[in-house]
């Protein structure tokens, strides 16, 4: 039910920032989150960022994949 | 560490994504039994469908959608106020784009306008808070809907409201919680689920304990998928495995955005404004603390304390079968109305209006019993 | 006709959206009334002969907001929006007129920029504005301005297209992305906020369509999809016929910017408008010529075989996705709003 997007964070200024996605960019609230930096990805929602994405936590659901791929070929 | 681009595209892989379907057909071969799968979240239903996944399941996995379509939940009640509450003069009625089209008893937000209302469509709570600041000399009234996504951006503009000392802006409130509506659902005698695919976004903000209970006391195992094509096709693997393992479990497939945790800023925010309530979800009838309530301490921002305005009558369709279709226990194909008298351009229930709606998604993604066209 | 079910039923801005309410109006009121054989084939022009020459002729009002988007405004579109009806029934344009309705207040010197932008791109098309008209309404009975152009072109011997020309295998080309007219205009609109480099594909497409009408009858069928978008233009062409369309998703030509503006809003580019675009109905042995003549053209340097013609099923669109499932693909069933859940 709810239309989220991985932006990344270009520019920041207090709780404010401007994301930026395959091109496009807007003016975001960061009010419901913490230490956010530039340069960080965040999941936004109706003008807000709602949580930061982890790079560790998306390799390893890629990497869960690549084992599956390994399982069934074997 | 660093995310990027590259990194995120990954889960749009349509090589891995073959392999993936190519899986799920093997375990589900192994597993044999009919097994029905439900996935909640109306962003989830559009995705499957887009993504043409359900015209590669195997015969015997049942994809069904559940109440996740805050559109389809939202009562006929809240529409007709909300509709009663743009014919007030001075007043700008903002809301979400996902609710113009939706029927009321007698007229929808897109009919009022056209009527020449002042109904204006915003991308978030913060763009209506603007036009209130920009319009001291009207009340702007903001459709707060949706579920622990949205719930707490409303939180945030209903406190900068109450720190700013904004007179004229005020909401009308019909968020809804997911986790009771699960609960409801596997309560529920008839509805035979054999997992469930949880909704990603929501869960950024709850985190995944609100989710144990389906596990700890009803043994149906879960997974909180993300929405891209690897996600969702990962998400029916991992249950479909569990499944043959018998195992209940779980599964947090969306961990790049899902903390256990959840989002702590986001739930204080929520506590702050909001008291739960038990909430009345379209076709289905009331769910015990499923809804939010501005707390007394916001009541001046309260559309449905502080306005008083005459509301009509409010009917539901009789025959229609959305309450059903919402809890997966009919298709959308079983109602009389679907496709016939009940389409997208004159819809009858909900389910047609939103497009995450099923049988919106039905009738657009080709699901139909008649031939298209009529 | 009016039918005790729609009398006081209002027009809302869902019949203007170039879906299925749009093609509803249309046929229930328009064509009903104004019945004759020539209407009723609700093709982009009206085409008849006079004097056993072939004419094509064509109207189309502009009523755009903003009038200044990037990559055009009002005026081009209002040029080149009917140039192209004209090129897609294989005619060559060549006359034009333009009425326009403008609302009190508006600057002279918005009025001059949108006609100067009007003459530029007539005198790049090699059409004339020949004849014209003028009103001005009270504040608030127009929104700013708006523009009615109608065209007359001429059809060469031996270009006759239609559907009855399509046959099963037949091949379906696009000259380039789509939805890039509407992520221009809708980003420029007031309450989105949303800021993107993209520019609408606005443009007159008689000399790249010219270039390939040599292939005459092998030529099948031509439409520009524009409002209501690529979806809606295939669906119009397979309604009540004995075909239908199969489209490969990953041939479909869309920009990661547009991609990224549907994502972030919940619209789908299929249904996007287009002013800078036209869908080819070809036979299969000519389609790669025709592609690599396309692509010699800066208009068509993102052309692609985007689908074909198919008997599998009749009277609907087909998409195969790139992950290896199959969906229809539905008429546009009304305007298209943002949504965030």
């Amino acid at each position: 039910m709810c239309l989220g997007v991985p932006v990344k964070i270009i520019q920041k200024n207090k709780k404010e920032g401007i994301a930026e996605f395959k091109g496009i960019k807007r003016k975001i609230s960061l009010e419901l989150l913490d230490k956010v930096k530039v340069g960080d990805y965040v999941v936004l929602h109706a003008g807000f960022a709602i949580q930061k994405l982890d790079r560790k936590e998306a390799l390893k659901t890629l990497k869960l994949f690549d084992e599956l791929e390994a399982i069934g070929n074997e | 560490m660093e995310m990027s681009k590259d990194l995120l595209d990954g889960f749009s892989d349509s090589k891995k994504t073959r392999i993936l379907t190519e899986k799920i057909k093997n375990i589900a071969q192994e597993i044999e039994e009919e097994i029905t799968l439900m996935e909640v979240c109306g962003t989830h239903t559009v995705a499957i469908f887009k993504s043409g996944i359900k015209s590669i399941l195997p015969e015997n996995v049942k994809l069904i959608s559940g109440p996740g379509c805050p559109v389809c939940v939202t009562p006929n009640t809240y529409l007709d106020r909300a509709i009663s509450l743009s014919r007030l003069d001075d007043l700008i009625l903002t809301t979400f784009g996902d609710m113009m089209k939706v029927p009321g008893s007698s007229s929808s937000l897109e009919k009022e306008k056209t009527r020449g209302r002042d109904i204006r469509m915003v991308y978030s709570t913060l763009d209506a808070f603007k036009i209130a600041k920009e319009n001291p000399n009207k009340k702007v009234v903001f459709l707060g809907v949706g579920f622990e996504t949205t719930a707490p951006t409303v939180a945030f503009a209903l406190k900068e409201t109450k720190t700013k000392s904004i007179k004229n802006f005020c909401v009308l409130t019909a968020h809804k919680l997911i986790p009771p509506a699960l609960r409801f659902l596997a309560q529920s005698n008839d509805l035979k689920v054999n997992g469930f695919i949880c909704p990603g976004h929501v869960s950024t903000i709850i985190g995944t304990k609100p989710y144990e209970f389906l596990v700890d006391e009803f043994k149906i195992s879960c997974v909180i998928s993300g929405f891209e094509p690897l996600d969702l096709f990962q998400s029916i693997y991992i249950l479909l495995d569990r499944l043959k393992n018998k195992k209940a479990r779980i599964d947090n497939q969306y961990s790049r955005a899902v903390k256990k945790e959840g989002n702590p800023v986001a739930l204080n925010l929520m506590e702050e404004v909001f008291e739960q309530e038990d909430s009345v979800w379209r076709g289905i009838g009331v769910i015990p603390n499923s809804g939010l309530k501005i707390k007394n301490v916001y009541r001046e921002f309260d559309a449905q304390e502080e306005i008083e305005v005459q509301v009509e009558k409010s009917q539901e369709p009789k025959g229609c079968l959305c309450g059903l279709v919402i809890q997966g226990k009919s298709s959308p194909l079983d109602c009389p109305f679907f496709a016939k008298e009940c389409t997208p351009q004159s819809p009858i229930g909900p389910c047609m209006v939103s497009s995450e709606g099923s049988c919106q998604a039905y009738f657009k993604y080709g699901q139909k019993k008649s031939s298209k066209g009529k | 006709m009016i039918t005790k079910s729609n009398s006081g039923e209002k027009i809302s801005l869902s019949h203007g959206a170039g879906g299925k309410l749009s093609l509803e109006l249309i046929s229930h009121l328009f064509k009903e009334n104004f019945k004759n054989k020539i209407l009723n084939r609700l093709e982009d022009s009206a085409v008849f002969s006079l004097n056993e020459q072939r004419i094509a002729f064509t109207a189309d009002s502009y009523v755009i907001q903003p009038i200044f988007f990037p990559g055009g405004d009002i005026g081009k579109l209002a040029v080149c929006g009917t140039i192209n009806d004209l090129s897609v029934m294989g005619a060559k344009p060549l006359f034009l007129s333009c009425s326009l309705i403008i609302e009190e207040g508006l600057d002279k010197s918005i009025l001059q920029k949108i006609v100067l932008s009007m003459k530029k791109t007539a005198q790049k098309a090699r059409v004339q504005i020949v004849t014209g008209d003028t009103k001005v309404v009270e504040k608030g009975s127009a929104d700013k301005i708006f523009i009615n152009t109608s065209g007359i072109g001429i059809i060469s011997k031996g270009i006759d297209l239609g559907k009855e020309k399509i046959k099963i295998g037949d091949k379906i080309i696009i000259n380039g992305t789509i939805g890039d007219h509407a992520t221009a205009v809708l980003s420029s609109r007031a309450g989105l906020e949303f800021q993107t480099k993209v520019k609408s594909d606005c443009a007159f497409l008689s000399d790249l369509i010219s270039s390939i009408l040599k292939f005459k009858d092998k030529i099948k069928f031509m439409r520009d999809p524009t409002r209501g978008g690529l979806a809606t233009v295939l669906n119009e062409m397979v309604s009540g016929g004995n075909f239908g369309v199969l489209l490969s998703e990953e041939k479909i030509p869309v920009r990661e910017e547009v991609k990224g503006f549907c994502e972030l809003l919940g619209y789908d580019p299929l249904y996007l408008a287009n002013e800078g675009k036209v869908i080819m109905v070809v036979a299969p042995q000519i389609a790669e010529k025709i592609l690599n003549i396309l692509r010699k053209n800066p208009l068509g340097k993102k052309a692609e075989i985007i689908g074909e013609i198919t008997d599998k099923f009749k009277g609907m669109v087909g998409l195969n996705t790139r992950y290896g499932g199959t969906r229809v693909v539905d008429m546009l069933l009304g305007e298209q709003f943002p949504r965030i859940c």
